[in-house]
């Protein structure tokens, strides 16, 4: 598209390959700061929900409504002074925020806001957003071991044993919708979804009394894998003061801080692509602008955990702990299997049925 | 110098690099963040070849699960690493030996393979199969079609030895207080909270 433009505007046509990085690099750029920007308003959502659950009013003061909260809290932060421990590592002290800030965006690439709008269109999409949530890990556990004290160490340890326990289920749940759709390329996933809200992989009939269950749990833990209420052991105040985050201030903490959201809203987009037929409308034919139906869906699944935040109290380590392993793990488990049976024996006979 | 030429060299020497730091790293926890490093560079050139799927396996499989359980016992370990280099001298030989062994099997596979498919290699890519098939559903035609039972077979392994780890380290310790959930949870306010009315003056009377 850019790179159309430059070619319009100098009348001379461009190298390939100078074309295709140009649009590319645009296109990186476009969504970083789309995501970006509406981050700041998903926290101010976020806060405003929390505040009403409590009777409270919430941020209210910078701007109309308090909509520039986040810019205001944005600008407090960079402000402040870096302070790095003394018996840190510094290195991996400061490297941590970033691994986690980089990989949070890094999943977006292949994420399709719309039809084909995804940045690398790639054949193992799902793939690679499992493989980049499942690093996301690696900034808390480096943040908290970096820090050389002993309640962020603790956090991370939590965090490193929930994060690896519940991408299991995720692991399980994302093959269950693979298997359904017949590929692992997004876009394809959204297309066999195709149809209205009777086809959506959550709800469609017969499936839906395995892929309904199997929804639920990919929410319960997503919740689990991106530390948030009320799973939010890894920072534990209660516990731990703020878990693997005690020593970080101002740019770091921003950093791991919008890394945490962004991966929120991942598995929220995650949420709409693979169980809510993505940018499909829900009444086939109906308003068909697909980019207003993924947000939707993102924004609806994004209330949901904001009120789970705001109503469900705390987990004991070791009830999240049995609820991963010997809850969701043998029943995701159980639903590949079916589904498996159900994808070769009812939906594509062709394959089995000999 | 191509492009892709230029990403191969990158690449191997990162993968090479790192893995020359896991070894001289001072820190273990640096070691095993080399580690990773190396884990990374070898998807990328697994990305090269066009084997996405293992790529993304790779990083699942090793870089975000066993890494992880690496760094973990490595950051709660206390190592000292002066003491583990002593016997440096001593190991040298055996190392040495392992390190020809492993380099002569390259050798041998690289022979095999420009033996068998010298027309494929000079394309630079090497082919799933042939036909327009993508690499998943090829691994998937090797491993549950053609191979399938030495597949089953290699999963019955794995199944084995998983229960014999497990059986090794069971200890049954009597005199352990467990938890029974569904206790925990059907217990309700009435089984464990009694309201009473305290007088002034009186106090309460507790029943034994």
């Amino acid at each position: 598209m850019v790179s159309g433009f430059l070619e319009g505007l100098f009348n001379r046509q461009l190298d390939p390959a100078w074309a295709w990085s140009i649009d590319k690099v645009s296109g990186i750029l476009l969504l970083v700061v789309g995501v970006l920007i509406s981050l700041a308003f998903i926290l101010l959502a976020d806060r405003k929900i929390w505040a009403a659950v409590q009777m409270r009013k919430g941020p209210n003061v910078v701007g109309p409504f308090g909509l520039l909260q986040s810019f205001a809290d944005f600008f407090k932060f960079v402000f402040k002074e870096i302070v790095v421990p003394a018996g840190a590592d510094k290195f991996l002290f400061l490297l941590a925020p970033l691994i986690s800030f980089i990989l949070a965006f890094a999943a977006w690439i292949v994420v399709p806001v719309a039809d084909g709008w995804a940045i690398a269109n790639i054949n193992v999409g799902i793939m690679y957003l499992f493989a980049i949530s499942s690093l996301g890990v690696y900034g808390i556990i480096i943040g908290g071991w970096a820090s050389n004290s002993k309640y962020p160490f603790l956090g991370s340890l939590r965090s490193a044993a929930q994060m690896v326990s519940y991408e299991v289920s995720i692991g399980f749940i994302i093959i269950t919708v693979i298997l359904l759709s017949g590929s692992m390329n997004i876009g394809e996933i959204v297309n066999s979804q195709k149809g209205g809200l009777t086809q959506w992989h959550a709800f469609a009939f017969p499936t839906i009394f395995v892929m309904f269950p199997m929804f639920v749990m990919f929410f319960i833990s997503a919740l689990a894998e991106t530390n948030r209420p009320p799973f939010d052991l890894p920072e534990a105040e209660s516990e731990l003061v703020a878990g693997y985050q005690v020593e970080y201030s101002s740019t770091p903490y921003l950093l791991f801080m919008i890394a945490e959201y962004t991966n929120i809203v991942l598995m929220c987009a995650l949420l709409a692509l693979l169980f809510l037929g993505g940018w499909s409308s829900p009444i086939a034919g109906f308003v068909e602008i697909p980019f207003l139906w993924f947000a939707l869906k993102t924004l609806a699944m994004f209330f949901l955990f904001a009120l789970v935040k705001a109503i469900v109290p705390r987990y004991r380590y070791d009830q999240l702990m049995r609820l991963g392993w010997k809850i969701f793990l043998p029943t995701s488990l159980v639903a590949v299997a079916a589904i498996g049976w159900y994808a070769t024996f009812v939906a594509h006979p062709e394959i089995g049925g000999q | 110098m191509n492009l892709t030429a230029a990403a191969f060299y990158i690449l191997g020497g990162a993968t090479i690099l790192s893995a020359f730091f896991v070894i001289a790293a001072r820190n273990p926890v640096h070691a095993v963040l080399w580690l990773i490093a190396a884990f990374f560079a070898a998807a990328g050139l697994f990305v090269l070849i066009g084997a996405e799927f293992l790529a993304m396996l790779l990083i699942v499989v090793y870089v975000g699960a066993v890494s992880v359980l690496f760094l973990f016992v490595v950051m709660m370990l206390d190592v000292d690493f002066a003491r583990l280099r002593q016997g440096f001298l001593n190991y040298l030989p055996l190392g040495v030996l392992i390190a020809g062994l492993l380099i002569a099997e390259l050798f041998l596979v690289g022979a095999a393979l420009g033996e068998n498919g010298a027309a494929s290699l000079s394309e630079g890519k090497i082919e799933p199969s042939p036909g327009a098939v993508n690499n998943v559903t090829a691994i998937g035609r090797v491993l549950y079609t053609d191979y399938v039972l030495h597949f089953q077979l290699a999963g019955g392994i794995l199944f084995i030895a998983m229960i014999g780890a497990i059986v090794l380290t069971l200890r049954e310790r009597p005199g352990v207080r467990r938890q029974d959930v569904g206790r925990q949870v059907g217990r309700r306010p009435r089984d464990a909270v009694k309201l009473v009315d305290a007088r002034p003056g009186q106090g309460l009377q507790i029943p034994e």
